[in-house]
């Protein structure tokens, strides 16, 4: 078959694949191949959720959510309690609601970012190679169900739940949970004979290279933790205080017009959720920005396994760090550039999904050749 | 495994366990009294309202700010330690690749863990007495020092 290639190039390819060091890290199913995979595709699957949430049900919600706090107001302005109640259990479910979906993104994504954490310091983990993929193959499991779980507690509720307050959804989630601090507490375990014993992982040391694309992910993604951090602290020194004193100050306003009966609720409720979008975006910004550079670095050690032309892999990492820069900028910007802004920040989310999907290739690709050739028997 | 990089993984490590011990207390043992004191403050403050009762409205407003203010710190400090020890226990990983002598890299190291604990203590600090200076000085010094140490190593790495 004429793939196209020169033999040279085909041999530089093929060496490249069966470096020894390299490739000895890297063992048929061993539980660090497991929790890359397992890491990526959990975090291209929490940034698509994300993605999904935020064009589909963010606004909506919020809006909703407005409303009701707003009839709260009025049933108040009429006098009657009893309705001022049902509104907020109404407000309370709208709340759930939001909540469950961000906390399914939060727990999918930091599950992945964890993953690749644990790969990296399976030389440490002073266990056998047995267990070290059982408990992988757990991790990654109990990773996926915590947010499945978490998502389908508002839906579930407490449908044929023998519990009072505890719904089946969240038992699934409370035990996934569960299960990740265990498989947690058995890796500290390991870490704790490596250091305690010098007892050795039976999984090689990750190859030290300073090649382009380690360089441009640990340095990127450093800089990126650094702008979130610096961020936070210009939130921290500004913006906190002085939305917790216009929270109270609105609060007021509109039981003050509530109380004495008199209309005018709508601008103060208009008010309420203005400033509740400003405090959400700013927090994102923040969040995201961080949570994207320490992406940017765990993907950093995962390099060696992208099996990919320089060309590709260079392009994937551009791609990454700018949907990285893009999405909390932009995010940062809808207040005053509404929903293009908001548009522009999901296709960040959508490149650095493309971005993952595509070392992710990589990795597969590179496990393919790797086990065809028999390097790591 | 060098100086450095043990003082990041083993000190991000203990920063992980120490933030992940403070939330399992937090949410056995506080978090559902502040939120159904938070949320039950408002809900009085709308039901005052509908009573025309505006002093006790008002009153329950301030509940519901200083549960707020304290909830938010709260839940601030377990998610920020947690955070800044998955940075240390990463950058412990490939800390060999920053270019400098391993005495500046131990400097680092050192100035990124001790931020990384201090910045979030100050946070917590804050909600013993509100507006408290001590705990903004703290947090400041931590953060000073996390972000210093962040842009060294950003430099190191790159160069």
């Amino acid at each position: 078959m004429n793939t196209g290639v020169s033999p040279r190039a085909q041999a530089e390819m093929y060496a490249q694949v069966v470096s020894t060091p390299v490739a000895a890290t890297f063992g048929p199913m061993s539980a660090r191949r497991l929790l890359i995979f397992g890491g990526i595709a959990l975090i291209a699957g929490g940034m698509l959720f994300g993605d999904i949430f935020a064009v589909f049900v963010l606004h909506q919600n919020g809006a909703q959510t407005g409303q009701a706090l707003l009839a709260a107001s009025q049933t108040a302005s009429a006098g009657n309690s009893l309705a001022v109640k049902e509104n907020f259990q109404n407000v309370g479910a709208l709340l759930e609601d939001h909540g469950t979906k961000v906390d399914a993104h939060v727990h999918m994504t930091d599950a992945g970012y964890l993953a690749l954490l644990l790969a990296l310091v399976q030389p440490y983990v002073a266990l056998p190679q047995k267990r070290r993929k059982l408990l992988a193959g757990l991790f990654v499991l109990a990773g996926l169900l915590l947010p499945v779980g978490i998502f389908l507690i508002h839906y579930v509720g407490l449908a044929y739940s023998p519990f009072a307050a505890i719904g089946w959804a969240s038992v699934l989630a409370d035990s996934a949970g569960a299960l990740l601090i265990v498989v947690l507490v058995v890796e500290g375990y390991g870490l704790w004979r490596f250091l305690h014993n010098g007892v050795r992982g039976e999984e090689f040391e990750l190859p030290i290279e300073r090649t382009w694309e380690r360089r441009t992910l640990m340095a990127g993604g450093v800089t990126l933790i650094l702008l979130g951090f610096l961020y936070g602290a210009w939130y921290a020194g500004v913006d906190l205080y002085r939305h917790e004193a216009r929270e109270t100050q609105i609060l007021k306003s509109m039981l003050d017009a509530a109380g004495h009966g008199q209309g005018g609720t709508v601008v103060e409720v208009a008010s309420y959720g203005s400033l509740a979008a400003e405090k959400a975006v700013k927090i994102a910004a923040h969040s995201h920005v961080i949570e994207f550079g320490l992406l940017a670095m765990l993907l950093s050690f995962v390099q060696p396994y992208v099996y990919l032309s320089d060309r590709w892999k260079r392009r994937w990492i551009v791609v990454l760090l700018a949907g990285s820069f893009i999405l909390p900028v932009f995010v940062l910007l809808e207040m005053n550039f509404g929903l293009v802004a908001g548009g522009v920040a999901d296709v960040g989310g959508l490149l650095i999904i493309a971005a993952l999907v595509g070392m992710l290739v990589g990795v597969l690709r590179y496990t393919g050749r790797l086990d065809a050739s028999g390097a790591t028997q | 495994m060098s100086t450095a990089r043990i003082i990041l993984l083993v000190g991000g490590i203990t920063l992980a366990a120490l933030g992940m011990l403070y939330g399992l207390h937090y949410a056995i043992f506080v978090e559902h009294q502040t939120l159904d004191r938070m949320g039950g403050s408002l809900a009085q403050a709308f039901v005052h309202a509908s009573e025309r009762n505006l002093p006790a409205a008002h009153g329950a407003v301030d509940v519901y700010a200083s549960t707020k203010y304290d909830y938010v710190r709260q839940v601030d400090i377990h998610s920020h330690w947690i955070g800044l020890a998955m940075v240390l226990i990463v950058l412990g990983v490939g800390f060999d690749q920053v270019g400098f002598s391993q005495r500046y890299r131990i400097w680092i190291a050192v100035a990124l863990l001790a931020g990384s604990f201090i910045f979030p203590l100050g946070v917590i600090l804050q909600t013993v007495q509100h507006g408290a200076v001590f705990g903004s000085v703290l947090a400041i010094v931590g953060s000073a020092a996390v972000t210093v140490s962040l842009a060294a190593v950003a430099w190191g790495v790159w160069r």
